[in-house]
């Protein structure tokens, strides 16, 4: 009898491991909060301020989410991951979502099982060297020594690169983006290496900015953007409309300053759609009608995150450049609201 | 009567509460019951892991380990290339894991002999100093001073371009032989041209010239009692020949000295700095328990052995040599054995410093890039363990060879 209780209880737990991967939104809700990976640190994508609140641009993503989830923006519990602590942790259940900067790859969506529900930032890979040091191009690194993240697709390029042009480096591991700053502006590496953005925001929080320069070269292509664990289709789907909510809000001029305007009714279709006061794209995610006014209330539309964020007035300062809206020559482009 | 009563009890066969009460089923029975549940254990434990890798849709197999790494190590004992496989980076972070340790076992050796036996001076500042290095280096975690070492080893060095120009800020130590740097020290490296191998071979013949001059020192002092002066010969031994031929065959073996080019030094060999904080650390660290294990030992030699060697009229140093240290060494060599295993296993903290050890290359950036956690750490912890069980079988057979033979 003891025996069939211990099968028995095998059996549920092989049950509930097995069901556990495909019913994420119903337990972010009955826990009331959501979990999401956020880089340890890295001011203007994810960083806490001076009050311990977690604000950046990536952030603003988990924000999003949680607010189309819960209706409250700021019932988002966040986890800070290294480049090689992050895929262990979305695989193990310990967040739900993943919004750290991180490139969307074949291997990563294929082999180790992800999906990448979007992309929140189109970025490539750069390199920051001291101006006196007289390097004007990364073909002129040959011998460098080169701070590197451990478990990035910056190593792999890295080791591409200058192996397709003939160069040698003596690469120094690091894990964290601190770690690689500290390194970087006490000499112990002539170069750093990481995503462009990354390479701005690091750039930004330095005492002599002026004195270190971005090269020139972009090495790679890095799609960046929010992602959850395969099989889980119907959270997918949430993480991955609440950033096209966001999209879609600049496109159709929703901002936060509009928004209560807006969603009393429009004469345009997919405002209204968008909003909630018509159709029910919010039943068909198992969510409010007003979960993407509740997203967009968080922080705004994407154009709005992006300049309070990153944009140009802030000390990152990056141009939206790939980032710009479809319609203004850049790549964002979110499917319709239908 | 009385007896047959007994039998008769005896009699009624075996049941089943004899297994609880009986005290001689009893404790077969609490066995039993203890196996099972740890059977039940692991099974529980492998069932889990079975289905939820197939939840996840994932399967168990090492075939990464043939596929291309695409990552570069900076430090390699062997050929290595971001084209060759995650096998071949294990196996260079296990040979990097396996030089911090064998060089970490040598210097914390010789540091805590050193340090314990000046804990047993009677010089009361010699004593104190040594009080202070072990219980400041025995009680704080390890992992801060590798951290504390590497730290200042990045701050405080100059950096490479320090020493450029006509009148650098810094310059070479040891008649310009040593580059002492931020990124590491670069040291000369020898070279070897034509004729080397004989230098080698005069080098290697005299090392064993040494062993043979000792064995014959100690047959002579048996036979007439005459005393050859053993450490003199033996310290000529080792130096003479082999610099006598290398100055008759002009200097076969030459060094070749750092050289600033480009963003670093080139030539030499360059000792990094997440080494040489590791390194040091360790061998500090455990340094301290070895310096406990050491003075252990020598208190545990009764002070009467001591006294009777002197009535004896042997002088102190003998005393030590041939009266104390063999019998204090069956005391310190088994904690030894677990403090080697110690250094073996701390070395993993590699990580924080960016040392690419075999938790740096396969435990990290490997399962990392690949996504096979559970293949990655079963694999690390199996290599982890058979190091460790290969440490403490030389240690036990050594233990064995110097214990007290009892017949």
């Amino acid at each position: 009898m003891k025996k069939s209780v211990f099968f028995g209880a095998l059996a549920a737990s092989a049950l509930v491991a097995g069901a556990a991967s495909a019913q994420t939104l119903a337990e972010v809700q009955d826990r009331g909060s959501l979990r999401c990976g956020v880089t340890t640190g890295l001011v203007g994508f994810a960083a806490p301020d001076a009050n311990g609140e977690w604000e950046g641009f990536d952030v603003a993503v988990c924000r999003a989410v949680a607010a189309a989830v819960l209706g409250d923006g700021s019932a988002v519990e966040f986890i800070p991951t290294t480049g090689s602590t992050r895929f262990t942790a979305l695989a193990s259940g310990e967040i739900d979502m993943l919004a750290r900067n991180t490139t969307w790859t074949f291997s990563r969506d294929v082999d180790l099982e992800f999906e990448f529900t979007g992309i929140n930032y189109y970025d490539g890979q750069g390199f920051m060297v001291r101006e006196d040091l007289g390097v004007t191009s990364a073909t002129e690194l040959d011998g460098a020594t080169v701070c590197i993240q451990t478990g990035t697709t910056t190593e792999l390029n890295l080791a591409d690169y200058f192996r397709a042009n003939g160069m040698s480096y003596e690469p120094v591991p690091i894990e964290t983006n601190a770690e690689a700053q500290q390194q970087y502006l006490a000499n112990a590496c002539d170069v750093y290496t990481t995503d462009a953005s990354g390479l701005a925001a690091t750039r930004a929080a330095f005492e002599d900015a002026a004195a270190h320069i971005v090269l020139p070269e972009i090495i790679s292509k890095e799609p960046l953007g929010p992602l959850v664990r395969h099989g889980d289709h119907a959270w997918g789907d949430v993480v991955r409309w609440s950033l096209n909510a966001l999209i879609a809000a600049e496109e159709l001029g929703i901002t936060s300053a509009n928004l209560e305007e807006m969603a009393a009714g429009t004469d345009n279709p997919e405002i209204n759609r968008l909003l909630g006061t018509e159709g029910s794209l919010g039943e068909m995610l198992g969510l409010s009608a007003d979960w993407a006014k509740n997203a967009i209330a968080v922080g705004g539309n994407y154009g709005e995150v992006f300049d309070a964020n990153i944009g140009p007035d802030t000390a990152i300062g990056l141009s939206r450049g790939l980032n710009a809206q479809w319609t203004d020559g850049g790549l964002l482009y979110s499917p319709p609201f239908r | 009567m009385t007896a047959v009563t007994d039998h008769s009890q005896g009699d009624e066969g075996f049941r089943l509460s004899q297994l609880l009460y009986d005290t001689r089923y009893r404790s077969v029975t609490i066995q039993i019951i203890a196996l099972l549940a740890l059977i039940a254990g692991l099974g529980w434990l492998l069932n889990n892991a079975v289905s939820n890798l197939a939840a996840a849709g994932q399967d168990f197999n090492f075939g990464f380990l043939g596929s291309v790494a695409g990552y570069d190590i900076n430090q390699r004992l062997i050929e290595y290339d971001s084209q060759m496989t995650h096998g071949r980076a294990t196996l260079v972070g296990l040979l990097n894991t396996l030089l911090v340790a064998v060089l970490g076992c040598i210097t914390c050796t010789v540091i805590g002999v050193i340090m314990g036996v000046l804990r047993l001076s009677p010089n009361w500042i010699v004593r104190q100093l040594s009080a202070v290095y072990v219980e400041a280096f025995r009680n704080v975690p390890v992992l801060l001073w590798i951290v504390l070492i590497m730290g200042v080893m990045i701050k405080v060095p100059p950096q490479p371009r320090a020493f450029r120009g006509d009148n650098p800020d810094a310059t070479m130590s040891l008649w310009d032989s040593v580059a002492i740097t931020n990124r590491g020290i670069y040291i000369p490296r020898p070279t070897y041209e034509a004729g080397s191998a004989l230098v080698v071979g005069v080098f290697l013949a005299s090392i064993v010239a040494i062993f043979a001059f000792r064995w014959f020192a100690k047959k002579r002092q048996e036979e007439t009692g005459q005393i050859l002066p053993v450490f003199w010969v033996g310290l000529g031994l080792f130096f003479v020949p082999a610099i006598l031929t290398q100055l008759v065959m002009g200097s076969p073996i030459g060094l070749e000295y750092p050289e600033l080019a480009g963003f670093n030094f080139s030539g030499g060999i360059h000792l990094r700095n997440s080494l040489i904080a590791l390194w040091i650390a360790l061998s500090l660290y455990t340094g301290a328990f070895v310096a406990e294990n050491v003075r252990a030992g020598i208190l545990s030699v009764s002070k009467g052995q001591t006294e009777a060697a002197a009535s004896l009229g042997i002088r102190p140093n003998r005393i030590m040599n041939l009266v104390v240290l063999p019998q204090a060494l069956r005391v310190i060599i088994p904690p030894m054995i677990s403090n080697y295993l110690n250094l073996t296993k701390n070395s993993s903290l590699a990580l924080a410093i960016g040392y690419m050890d075999l938790t740096g290359t396969l435990g990290n950036i490997t399962r990392n890039q690949t996504g096979r956690e559970m293949e990655s750490v079963l694999l690390l912890m199996a290599i982890y363990l058979s190091l460790s069980l290969s440490i403490s079988a030389v240690g036990n057979w050594y233990n064995n060879s110097v214990k007290l033979k009892e017949r």
